[in-house]
């Protein structure tokens, strides 16, 4: 068996998470990318100036999902009664008792606190990088967290339930849209935006090497 | 990019190294700590498919009571009822409204039992060395890994409903058991999809395929 690298030029390697493709770095230009010839999978991706747009728009999360989480987002009547709910008061529907309770503080995570909790991990770890700062303290754990809550960020889900709610109530009740509702449809195409601008070799790369003491 | 290994096989293991899951960043074999993001670093993880039948066991025992109880609990002026999630759909369907009855099928249903069926196919494919193509099976799992997240639609549909339809005497909609089993459902079949070591269906290619990655410019 042949090792074909040593210790010292390990570097320059990469193995395909999905299927442990090993392949020589051969970094792509601008906008092209790096596919696993075995499994597709996208290996690097990168775009410049990505880290100016990727920060911009997590802070427009944070800003978004704190005020989507306060206002109104739909408001049903019928006849003279109407009731107005926000995000909050879509989490809290579950908080009747025991087990309930658990499941209404689940809702509330998967769609308020781990989409906020991702984009002010992003802005900690991407921002220096942007302004050619050295990377913050545990910038490598708080990138690894957040890329491993991303399955768990479900803000996007949510507001298709949104749609799928109004179409449900729509028949029992006069449905109208709170400006929440709008607000988290913008969060929508900008969580969206931010995954594929993401080359994530492209920022494991830039940690390593302004880590490194000069 | 070129293939470190040229002809022999092109895998981090083959050549005594470990890849991190996280990062691709590569390790000499032994390393249990990425250095680059402090991944835990395991060339293939022994009980990687005791894991993926664990969750998905719970996972399908909660799919049966979320079934079984009613999902929401509807009271109007006129009446009140308690519907599951099938029940719901005929519900639907008996009134003409087809496509909502088809959607909900879909995605309460045929979606969820698809996600298990795939999931077990996958695991059993491992273990008996599948007659489908890696590549089938590959994409197989990212489709459930990444449709698996969407299945929450439903219970998130509840919590809106139950928030907002308040109105009193008039209508009042209040979530039922069913939501919360099947909440655990699908968060029990995503953590089986996640157990599931996607480089254990390329560890029984044989031969190794094209040596440089394709470039591709975007779309
Ligand atoms: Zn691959
Ligand atoms: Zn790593």
């Amino acid at each position: 068996m042949t090792h074909p690298a040593d210790r010292t030029d390990l570097d320059a390697l990469i193995a395909c998470p999905r299927c442990d493709a090993l392949y020589k770095v051969r970094e792509p230009a601008h906008r092209e990318r790096a596919v696993c010839a075995r499994c597709h999978h996208v290996l690097i991706a990168p775009r410049r100036g990505a880290g100016a747009q990727i920060v911009a728009v997590a802070l427009t999360v944070v800003v978004l999902v704190v005020a989507a989480t306060i206002f109104p987002f739909l408001e049903v009547s019928v006849g003279g009664a109407t009731n107005a709910s926000s995000i909050l008061d879509a989490a809290l529907a579950f908080s009747g008792s025991g087990l309930f309770l658990l499941l209404a503080l689940a809702v509330a995570a998967l769609i308020v606190v781990i989409p906020v909790t991702r984009a002010l991990l992003v802005i900690y770890v991407i921002a220096p990088l942007v302004f050619d700062r050295r990377p913050l303290p545990h910038a490598s754990s708080a990138f690894r967290l957040s890329e491993a809550l991303r399955p768990w960020s479900m803000a996007e889900i949510f507001a298709i339930g949104c749609a799928v709610a109004l179409v449900k109530v729509a028949d029992l009740a006069t449905v109208s849209l709170g400006p929440a509702f709008w607000m988290f449809s913008v969060l929508v195409v900008l969580v969206v935006a931010q995954d594929s601008f993401l080359c994530r070799y492209s920022v494991w790369k830039a940690l390593e090497r302004e880590a490194r003491p000069t | 990019m070129t293939s470190a290994a040229g002809q022999s096989p092109p895998t981090a293991r083959d050549s005594g190294l470990v890849g991190c899951r996280r990062c691709t960043r590569v390790w000499p074999i032994e390393t249990e700590v990425c250095g680059r993001c402090g991944h835990a670093l395991q060339s293939r993880d022994p009980q990687a498919l005791q894991k993926v039948w664990a969750w998905w066991l719970v996972g399908v025992g909660c799919y049966v009571p979320a079934n079984l109880y009613p999902m929401l609990e509807t009271r109007t002026l006129v009446d009140s009822q308690d519907a599951t999630i099938v029940g719901g759909a005929v519900e639907l369907a008996l009134h003409g409204n087809w496509g909502i009855a088809i959607v909900i099928l879909v995605a309460s249903v045929l979606i969820p039992v698809g996600k298990f069926l795939v999931i077990a196919a996958l695991a059993l494919g491992v273990r008996y060395r599948s007659g489908l193509s890696e590549r089938l099976r590959h994409q197989l799992h990212e489709i459930v890994e990444y449709i698996g997240r969407w299945s929450m639609i439903d219970v998130f549909v509840v919590a809106i409903l139950s928030s907002l339809v308040q109105l009193g005497t008039l209508a009042a909609i209040r979530p039922g058991q069913a939501s919360l089993y099947f909440a655990l459902s699908v968060i029990f079949t995503m953590l089986s999809a996640q157990a599931f070591d996607s480089r254990l269906i390329w560890d029984t290619d044989p031969a190794p395929k094209p040596a440089a990655p394709a470039e591709r410019s975007p779309a």
